[in-house]
């Protein structure tokens, strides 16, 4: 058991510091920085003092450790057009991506595994398939459309322009619909698939033949065991939620990290950016490395190993 | 096992037919160029004389503005499923051929890549190249990538234990033959039922960086570049983006209807369910 944890510790250690180093590689190799910093007319020596400032004229490997260095320190360079740290700015965002987020996966989480579960015990009628199209649907629903959808009935019908302060209910609600749809469906169709295995398991027969009652089978035997694959479903959805919350924010003017990022991105804030793209990578990281390690607690089945 | 295809599949197959000959010959329905613009004929709804779905801020067509950007967003997504697909697959086959050093660097790269979502590492190359059509194109190339090479990996480590392959081996096979004649047909499939589920994955992260205004570029146009145009005149141009955005919708789900059926079909073991 100790050996599992260690070899999954290493595994993520080794993950970010392979991230960082292509960090490190691409932003050197897409071009001059001291070039993109120093004023455009700039005569060479200046431009020469830039790179002298930023340790360009040193070799490669010492710019490498001296970038770690920087990083382990807490130095995230500044973003250009805010003049604060990118760290600072970022701290700023989080809040409101962590708001939409959270409500997103609370939504998702709500509405997807009572939709699979009921689709599950009810297998192969309308409800079922009603449950299995809509998981289809929600993957397929792109969700710059549905938020622009929203934005258009909120404005034509209810004469209102949804999400314009995340601080009211139905602001916040539509707004995480929006991000938490996709998810809705994968979870949707991982309850269905996971109460059905579970529910035709040789212990649930075992149950039954015990003279357990069908409501205390399906709560008591079937819900847990089937909820143990979940854990790592949460863990996979991080990204897609990450990855769709660049796209909500941006459609409904949301002022948290997503939209920061393609901000930064068209105005090419590099600090900025390679801020938001490590603190992504930590994150689905340390996600990950919490679902392995939650797997120790819920299945014994494991620990054993 | 029934072999009737069902009607919402076929319905998505006929989509997909139409929306291919649309984005192969759709041009041909406007007399229009699909980046001529007429300052007289701003923002005229659809059904208006000469204009049957309307035209934009610059008054071009929105119909062949449509057709040339399904184009688009068709090549994108086949070219860059396509990229994926033979990246991944290699990378997974060449992890279980070769063992040792060369799976672990490859295992280590499907880490990394698992924990930056596509659309993360697209932003932060947009943010240090200049965009073009190629890069563009090769990002979008990346997209499941890593899925490819795991689900590879594990079907060549499984096959190589198989008894036809020590059975080939021993009657003196190169690695070559074994890998090309032998392995690769009988994983294959595992790669062609992934392709049908990256490929709406493929539409839908063009789309959405072209709808961010990072992905494709004016004078080009793609589904979602229209969409990202369209946006500002939201309430009082929606043809701009609806129409756009719903054949996206469409096109995505159909295609996903077909690659559910298609797995279901060539997986039986899923089938059971």
């Amino acid at each position: 058991m100790i050996g599992y944890i260690g070899s999954r510790l290493l595994r993520a250690v080794v993950t970010l510091l392979i991230t960082i180093t292509l960090v490190f590689v691409f932003i050197r190799f897409s071009g001059d920085p001291a070039a993109a910093l120093a004023p455009p007319d700039a005569p060479q020596e200046v431009i020469d003092q830039y790179r002298r400032a930023l340790g360009l004229d040193q070799p490669l490997w010492k710019q490498y450790t001296a970038y770690l260095g920087q990083l382990l320190q807490g130095e995230f360079g500044y973003s250009i057009h805010t003049g604060l740290s990118s760290a600072q700015v970022f701290m700023g965002r989080l809040p409101s991506t962590l708001l939409l987020g959270g409500s997103a996966l609370a939504i998702a989480l709500l509405l997807g595994l009572p939709l699979g579960a009921i689709g599950a015990l009810n297998r192969g009628k309308p409800i079922d398939r009603f449950a299995m199209g809509f998981s289809v649907f929600a993957f397929a629903l792109p969700n710059f459309l549905f938020g622009l959808i929203i934005i258009l009935v909120g404005a034509l019908v209810f004469q209102t322009y949804v999400g314009a302060s995340p601080d009211s209910f139905v602001d916040v609600f539509f707004p995480a619909l929006t991000l938490g749809l996709a998810s809705m469906g994968a979870f949707a169709r991982f309850a269905r698939s996971s109460l059905l295995e579970t529910i035709n398991a040789p212990f649930m027969v075992a149950a039954e033949a015990r003279g357990i009652g069908g409501r205390r089978r399906l709560l008591r035997h079937a819900l847990p065991n089937a909820a143990i694959p979940l854990v790592t479903l949460i863990g996979l959805s991080l990204g897609g939620l990450i990855a769709g919350s660049v796209v909500t924010e941006q459609v409904f003017g949301w002022p948290g990290v997503g939209q920061l990022l393609v901000r930064s991105v068209a105005t090419r804030d590099i600090a900025m950016v390679q801020f938001i793209v490590l603190a992504v990578a930590v994150t689905m990281i340390t996600a990950n490395l919490i679902v392995d390690l939650l797997y120790l607690l819920i299945d014994p089945r494991i620990r054993s190993k | 096992m029934k072999n009737k295809v069902p009607f919402v599949v076929k319905c998505a197959m006929v989509f997909v037919v139409l929306f291919v000959l649309f984005a192969l010959f759709g041009q041909w329905l406007s007399p229009y160029e699909f980046r001529e613009t007429s300052l007289l004929n701003r923002l005229k709804p659809p059904g208006t004389e000469g204009y049957i779905l309307g035209t934009d801020a610059r008054g071009r067509d929105v119909l062949v503005r449509l057709a040339v950007g399904a184009q688009i967003t068709l090549i994108v997504a086949l070219v860059g499923t396509i990229i994926g697909a033979v990246l991944g697959s290699l990378l997974g086959i060449l992890a279980a051929a070769r063992r040792g050093w060369t799976e672990n660097v490859i295992v280590a790269a499907i880490d990394v890549q698992a924990s930056l979502p596509i659309i993360i590492v697209a932003l932060f190359v947009l943010a240090m190249f200049d965009n073009s059509f190629t890069l563009f194109l090769l990002l979008i190339g990346l997209t499941g990538w890593e899925v490819y090479a795991r689900l590879m990996r594990g079907a060549v480590l499984s096959a190589k234990e198989h008894g036809y392959v020590t059975a080939v081996r021993a009657l003196g096979a190169s690695p070559w033959r074994i890998y090309l004649g032998h392995i690769l047909p009988n994983v294959i499939s595992v790669a062609l039922v992934q392709f049908t589920v990256n490929l709406p994955l493929t539409i839908l992260l063009e789309t959405a960086l072209s709808f961010l205004g990072l992905g494709v570029q004016s004078p080009l146009t793609s589904l979602g570049q229209i969409m990202s145009e369209g946006r500002d005149r939201l309430l009082t141009a929606w043809w701009l983006t609806l129409f756009p955005g719903a054949i996206i919708f469409l096109l995505a789900l159909s295609v996903s209807l077909i690659g559910d059926w298609l797995r279901d079909r060539l997986d039986p073991t899923l089938k059971a369910r």
